[in-house]
């Protein structure tokens, strides 16, 4: 973005000494501004993909007359509940193509919003504790492989030797076997994600509006008796601060997004399921890569500051409530134990859930929709905020050019109806 | 911790059941298109309000139906067998 490479907001070491020695506050990063009636393209949901579709459409595509309309505050929702790991060593080529394209664009993600995103590819190691999970590591390594992307299949002992903290003894229920280790996965700071998005967004005249609720999607021309659904035409919003008029209208609500695209009259193939996550006190760095055990259910990675976080399954029930429970946090702990022993006396600090939209076959659904303006970046599961940049990329491109873009050709809404589901049981929370 | 209503064991952790999602009427098979079929597999209204919703009781080995709201996870009407209900059991 040339206005922060350039201009006086533009974030730097030297800046950050400058303002700490002289006490200097922070300017606001992006302006608010009224709510106009009127905008080309609306965005529903101030969470990363959003933010990143508003992004590339400004600066990529020129289209800045976009607004991103958001129930709560920016980045409240997914974005800011995951646990932050990145990586690309999916099982199908259309979900290595389209994850390795988002792992581009965030190794160059730091330079181009000018925003810190603390990336870190410490690498990634999925734990098989069985033949059968050796067997889809296998597939896996080949698939990715193929596809250009670094991933291998290392026994225990080198499992081991990359993390000494892991327990390797074979008396037990699920003893290691061997693991899928893929170098370039790691993690960051998600939430620098949203607010670099945001600021990028912002300052290319994009308008956000926080605490903005959509309350129902205009459609006319419909299957439906309201005259929506299938077959209709999108004309615009209704929000809890006005109405707007619009011709296209992208749903990148997560967890809500049934509700959001139910508005206008379209039923999804998605079902929201919460998934928990915890987080510890903060040690000394001990834990130097990306643990995933899919037969244990468990994902953990150690924080620059030290945290360990521990992310789990999906819970066994379809819910929006996000309460946690101790059935969880019990389970969750076993498991990790089983892994590490070692960790035994740490304690829990926090533990919280976000909303998983999940689909039938563990593949987003993007792209464009029965009802002529209206575009989905839903079904996002337990794999969105890897998706953050080319979910963005590809939606501002679809939006932009009024053409599904090749690289989610494969995650069309239409696929459901047309039997082309794309089986990713390479994705977190899929027992192997 | 989600405790739900079995009609036969009372009310009980939902790690005892297993939960089948939203209660969907299963097409007519000697007539349903490869569309009704597809819906029928894939759509769901995934209501954030009160909804029917089939439970599997891994205790008794009874499915039964009952009435959840989703946002808050209170159960409100008594729990009916679903197979019963049917006349197959």
């Amino acid at each position: 973005m040339k206005m922060n490479k350039r201009g006086k907001g533009r974030y730097s070491a030297w800046g950050l000494v400058r303002k700490g020695l002289r006490g200097q506050a922070w300017p606001r990063v992006w302006e608010q501004h009224e709510l106009e009636s009127s905008y080309d393209v609306v965005i529903i949901g101030g969470g990363g993909h959003g933010l990143a579709c508003a992004y590339y459409l400004a600066t990529v595509h020129g289209i800045t007359n976009v607004a991103v309309l958001e129930k709560g505050y920016l980045g409240g929702g997914g974005s800011g509940r995951n646990t932050a790991i990145v990586r690309s060593n999916y099982l199908t080529p259309e979900g290595v193509r389209f994850y390795e394209r988002s792992m581009e664009l965030y190794r160059s993600m730091a330079g181009d919003l000018n925003m810190n995103v603390m990336f870190s590819q410490r690498g990634h190691l999925t734990l098989a504790h069985s033949d059968a999970s050796m067997r889809t590591m296998h597939w896996r390594a080949e698939v990715n492989k193929l596809m250009g992307v670094d991933s291998s299949v290392i026994d225990a002992a080198e499992v081991r030797r990359l993390v000494p903290m892991l327990d390797i003894e074979r008396d037990k229920p699920h003893p290691i076997e061997g693991a899928l280790y893929h170098p370039p996965g790691g993690i960051m700071r998600h939430d620098a994600v949203v607010w670099g998005y945001a600021r990028g967004a912002g300052a290319a005249g994009v308008h956000l509006h926080q605490q903005t609720e959509v309350t129902d999607i205009v459609v006319t021309g419909g299957e439906g008796p309201d005259g929506k659904g299938p077959g209709g035409k999108v004309t615009g919003v209704r929000t809890n601060r006005g109405d707007i008029s619009a011709p296209i209208v992208v749903n990148c609500t997560a967890g809500w997004a049934s509700l959001v695209s139910g508005l206008a009259g379209l039923r999804l193939p998605i079902t929201t399921t919460p998934l928990q996550a915890a987080v510890t006190e903060p040690t000394k760095v001990f834990l130097p890569a990306v643990i995933v055990s899919g037969s244990l259910h468990c994902y953990i990675s150690q924080t620059d500051r030290g945290e360990l976080v521990f992310g789990a399954a999906v819970d066994p029930v379809h819910t929006y409530d996000l309460r946690g429970s101790l059935e969880f946090t019990e389970g969750l702990a076993g498991h990790i134990l089983e892994l590490m022993p070692g960790v035994s006396k740490m304690r829990l600090m926090r533990q919280w859930a976000g909303l998983c939209d999940m689909t039938a076959d563990y593949s987003p659904v993007m792209g464009f929709t029965p009802i002529e303006g209206h575009l989905v970046d839903v079904g996002w599961g337990t794999y969105g905020f890897k998706a953050t940049p080319s979910a963005g990329e590809a939606m501002a491109e679809a939006v932009a050019t009024g053409r599904t873009p090749d690289l989610i050709a494969a995650f069309d809404l239409a696929r459901f109806s047309e039997d082309r589901l794309v089986g990713e049981k390479g994705a977190a929370s899929v027992g192997h | 911790m989600l405790l739900v209503p079995c009609p036969n064991c009372g009310p009980r952790d939902a790690g005892d059941f297993r939960h089948s999602g939203e209660s969907i009427s299963r097409p007519d098979p000697s007539s349903a298109t490869p569309a009704q079929w597809r819906e029928y597999l894939f759509l769901r209204n995934n209501a954030a309000d009160w909804r029917v919703e089939t439970w599997y009781c891994r205790a008794c080995r009874t499915w039964f139906s009952t009435e959840r709201h989703t946002m808050t996870n209170r159960f409100r009407t008594p729990p009916v067998d679903v197979l019963e209900q049917r006349g197959e059991s």
